[in-house]
């Protein structure tokens, strides 16, 4: 949409979220990391449950959770396979474990089929699960796998 | 420390609970208890990494047992007393001792927004020891059990990876939890196949980004 903003948004996830009025606690040292048909990004604290307050929001429960923390490291494809996303074996899954100060935001891939769709059109079928990357963004009107409301 | 917030790579923990619809806060005094967080930060008693330190400190079996916010909680009221804001007596009685000191607001109104936006932070540019590693270097994550805090977790640990990236300079959480000085150091995200950490069950072509400060590693 704007090849632009994503170069900034990738290389100075700071500034280019500053840009839009945001920023501020758990969320001062910001990166951004995109999910590739080969590559699919998904992010944990394993140590506490540290995450970027300021972009998204507070954590849902599960992402606080034992059993997220603990097992997403060792079995990220169980536990996305879980929310319902099954990653094939030709692609590669990036577990990233925010034990620093550090806060990751993925960067969800582009859904087939939206290729018409406007900025806001598309801006609405991000869901907060995407940008942890424990789901992908959907394409309007398919429903692959449980939603949860995000 | 070996301790029961350390949990990555633990099995056996059961399935992730989806929550549909889920609220900020499932009940009021969760909310109470995530302001009452950012007021008394307001006070600069205590730090970040001392607040997460405390609450690894939590009694390992109440910890699991404890929800989000009941950790926070009960954390809170450790440093209360250990910051000598509050004594045991006065959170028991929910009453003022004696002669207690009054403080005014550390945080009013109006400085809400300055204290918790980013013009508060220092940043990562920040000085500090200088980098021991650069991107592409291959390094050991150290063999440590400090009995103190620190953010090297377990199963990362006599592991070898490789720096992806210099993420700045940060406070080394070891010390500036004790209060024992931030010693500022460069932060690397160091990428770990799978396969290392946890051997053949993993499948070789996937990876685990850690963030590691520089005084966690060796060269390998």
């Amino acid at each position: 949409m704007d090849a632009e903003y994503k170069r900034r948004l990738l290389t100075d996830a700071d500034a280019a979220i500053t840009e839009l009025g945001m920023g501020g606690q758990e969320g001062q040292s910001m990166r951004v990391i995109e999910n590739t048909p080969k590559m699919h990004n998904v992010v944990v604290c394993t140590l506490c449950s540290c995450y970027p307050w300021s972009v998204l929001g507070l954590p849902p429960v599960w992402y606080k959770s034992t059993a997220y923390r603990a097992r997403a490291v060792i079995d990220p494809r169980a536990v996305l396979r879980e929310f319902g996303l099954e990653v094939t074996d030709d692609v590669q899954v990036r577990v990233w474990d925010s034990t620093a100060e550090l806060r990751y935001l993925v960067l969800p891939e582009r859904p087939p089929g939206t290729e018409h769709l406007s900025e806001s059109e598309l801006a609405a079928l991000v869901t907060r699960d995407s940008m942890i990357g424990t789901r992908k963004v959907n394409s309007p009107g398919s429903s692959s796998g449980p939603r949860g409301k995000s | 420390m070996n301790g029961v917030h350390d949990v990555g790579g633990m099995q056996d923990m059961g399935p992730i609970h989806i929550e549909t619809n889920e609220p900020v806060f499932h009940a009021r005094w969760e909310g109470r208890v995530y302001a009452l967080n950012r007021a008394l930060g307001a006070w600069r008693k205590w730090n970040l990494d001392n607040s997460r330190w405390t609450q690894e400190m939590l009694p390992p079996a109440e910890y699991f047992t404890m929800s989000y916010y009941e950790r926070w909680y009960h954390r809170m009221l450790k440093q209360l007393v250990e910051s000598k804001l509050l004594t045991r007596a006065e959170i028991e009685t929910g009453k003022p001792a004696k002669g207690s000191s009054k403080l005014t607001p550390a945080l009013r109104a109006e400085e809400v927004t300055a204290t918790f936006t980013k013009a508060r932070f220092e940043g990562r540019s920040r000085a500090g020891a200088p980098p021991r590693f650069t991107a592409g270097q291959r390094v050991r994550a150290r063999n440590i059990h400090p009995p103190g805090h620190t953010r090297l977790p377990r199963y990362a640990r006599g592991h070898v990876g490789t720096i992806e990236a210099d993420q700045g300079v940060f406070a080394l959480p070891d010390t500036n939890a004790a209060f024992q000085g931030e010693n500022p150091q460069h932060v690397y995200s160091v990428r770990f196949e799978a396969r290392e950490l946890w051997g053949e069950q993993a499948r070789p072509q996937d990876v685990v980004y850690i963030d590691m400060w520089d005084s966690y590693l060796d060269p390998a």
